[in-house]
């Protein structure tokens, strides 16, 4: 059975869920072999075996964290090389698009990215893409080369699928070009203690409504009584009042939650292309004509902190 | 010595209007307004600022696309920039990601070049690997994704922000940057500036004139295919009600109908 690589995305050894979800997807078209690189590589290795990997090829060096991008290029064309894979894929981060691309210009392979779903076909993986703001669904196919697909979270279950996942260590030369980006300085983000917003399961999202920084604490209050992750509409970061990491739409972050919750956002296109794939969609708006109310499961015209406010109790008095 | 800029710039289907494919499912540009990718506007404004800042600079503009793709350059150009460039071939429709970065590095290489500024994504195909192609292609650094941008003593240094870290970056020029639409607003046009666009150069190049044949790009010379696309069928109508006072707790009993809570 044809092997296909796995890009894996981890902190100091844990797997981000966006990588065990690639695991899942590659399954549907070989045996995955996944690539750890950087600190604590060895240590995803029970993770990725839980979910699949046959292989774990690892590589760790300091070029890694101190230059960016490319030496994660040379140590994915490595494994390219050592495997001769049936597709490569990467998880759709900012980071990941960038390495697939570049390992697609290397190899000779078309790429495409952000696929929401994958599945195999006669010419090869065939990759399903939301665009023009979620409202057209494509399929398409790399036509040359090893496929190269980048997949955004939230595409695939997590499934256990038990395999060897042997430690294999990959051999990687650098390349003149791999020192050419130097990171002086790295400054962690500060964990909210909230769940990674493309990965979670809900999302509740403050816009113009919310009026002010101090008022997304009421946003804040629903997020945490469903266990959600917070989002923004533009309007909202751009006027100050919530971090620039946490933006939904075209210029943010693209969620596909199971749940989604748009509090005070009118629901330009703006936004709408980064929340409309999501399963189930609630708003909460005082303007009855608003945009939102037309993708709504269910919505809800009125003051969001009458609204919010009492739909938080009621969720923490059914939670108990 | 001059540092020499150049702005990749695109003309996209305008987000607002209605976007469908052709028949041949490329991106149909003939029924919607097109207009210069808002997110390449933040590359023009952060090239003019760090041109404003430079001893001697000349900022380009450059763009691959049909006749119409003018009208970003022209915007650029009275946004600021000193000239553009417009690559043009029928043999070019049809070129995906990989095509457009083999015609971009070519037209960069031939202009003349030492600090390549983008978008951070189209706001049609949103992709965002351009600049990562580009700097492959080029052979040079990418500093992308930045937030903050300066060049000084060529050298590049910026801001990156990430999902789960800040990092500060730093490359030796030439290199290639994207900037964010964090990275600072775009200036409007002022009057004087669309006047002076009209007189500014645009060098238009075919695939000639690059040394690229016709079968390297262009719909056949994909190295992707797209078999369908389907319009997304509309959400059936929801439950919409009014707050009376219960509001929240009747948005309570669905959420937990839906196993939610």
């Amino acid at each position: 059975m044809a092997e296909v690589l796995v890009y894996v995305d981890h902190v100091d050894g844990a797997v981000r869920k966006p990588t065990l979800e690639l695991l899942t997807l590659a399954r549907r078209i070989g045996e995955p072999v996944a690539v750890a690189l950087g600190a604590g590589a060895a240590d995803t290795a029970a993770q990725l075996a839980e979910h699949g990997a046959v292989r774990v090829l690892t590589a760790d060096a300091p070029e890694f964290a101190e230059y960016l991008v490319v030496p994660k290029v040379d140590a994915l064309q490595a494994a390219h090389e050592a495997v001769s894979p049936a597709a490569v894929l990467v998880p759709s981060s900012a980071e990941g698009k960038e390495i697939a691309a570049r390992l697609a210009v290397r190899i000779g392979s078309g790429i495409i990215t952000d696929a929401v779903d994958l599945e195999a076909g006669d010419e090869g993986p065939v990759a399903t893409q939301s665009v023009f703001a979620a409202s057209f669904t494509t399929k398409s196919r790399v036509s040359k080369g090893t496929p190269v697909i980048t997949v955004k979270p939230n595409s695939a279950a997590v499934e256990a699928a038990p395999a060897a996942g042997a430690v294999e260590a990959l051999s990687v030369s650098f390349s003149e070009k791999a020192t050419g980006t130097r990171i002086v300085s790295r400054t962690p983000r500060e964990s909210t203690g909230r769940p990674e917003l493309t990965e979670a399961a809900i999302v509740v999202s403050g816009g113009r409504g919310v009026n002010g920084a101090e008022n997304f604490a009421v946003i804040e209050a629903l997020a945490d009584s469903l266990g959600a992750a917070v989002g923004a509409s533009r309007a909202a970061v751009d006027a100050g009042w919530y971090p620039h990491t946490n933006q939904v739409g075209q210029t943010g972050k693209s969620v596909s939650p199971q749940l989604y919750i748009a509090s005070g956002i009118s629901g330009a296109i703006q936004h709408r292309a980064g929340m409309q794939t999501s399963k189930t969609i609630v708003a909460i708006n005082k303007d009855a004509e608003a945009p939102i109310f037309e993708l709504v499961d269910y919505g809800v015209v009125g003051d969001l902190f009458d609204v919010v406010p009492q739909l938080t109790e009621e969720v923490k008095t059914r939670k108990g | 010595m001059s540092l020499r800029i150049v702005v990749c710039v695109k003309y996209v289907p305008d987000a607002t209007g209605d976007r469908h494919f052709a028949d041949d499912l490329t991106v149909d540009r003939d029924d919607v307004d097109g207009l210069l990718s808002e997110l390449d506007e933040y590359a023009v404004e952060q090239a003019l600022q760090i041109a404003e800042d430079a001893d001697d600079a000349e900022v380009t503009v450059l763009t691959v696309g049909p006749e119409d793709a003018k009208d970003a350059l022209r915007k650029a150009l009275s946004m600021g920039a000193d000239k553009a460039v417009h690559v043009e071939d029928d043999d070019l429709h049809g070129t995906d990601a990989l095509g457009t970065s083999l015609v971009l590095a070519k037209a960069i290489e031939k202009t003349g070049y030492d600090l390549v500024i983008a978008g951070m994504a189209s706001t049609d195909g949103t992709m965002g690997v351009l600049p990562a192609l580009l700097a492959e292609r080029l052979g040079v650094p990418q500093v992308t994704l930045l937030s903050e941008v300066a060049v000084e003593d060529g050298k590049v240094t910026g801001r990156r922000d990430g999902d789960t870290a800040s990092e500060q970056l730093e490359a030796s020029l030439p290199a290639v940057v994207s900037v964010t639409d964090q990275s600072g607003e775009a200036r409007y046009p002022s009057f004087k500036g669309i006047m002076a666009a009209k007189k500014k150069p645009v060098e238009s190049l075919d695939l000639s004139d690059l040394d690229i044949e016709a079968e390297e790009v262009g719909l056949g010379g994909a190295w992707t295919a797209v078999d369908s696309a389907t319009e997304r069928p509309a959400r059936t109508a929801g439950t919409i009600v009014k707050d009376e006072g219960e509001g929240g707790r009747q948005l309570a009993e669905f959420l937990a109908s839906q196993k939610f809570i």
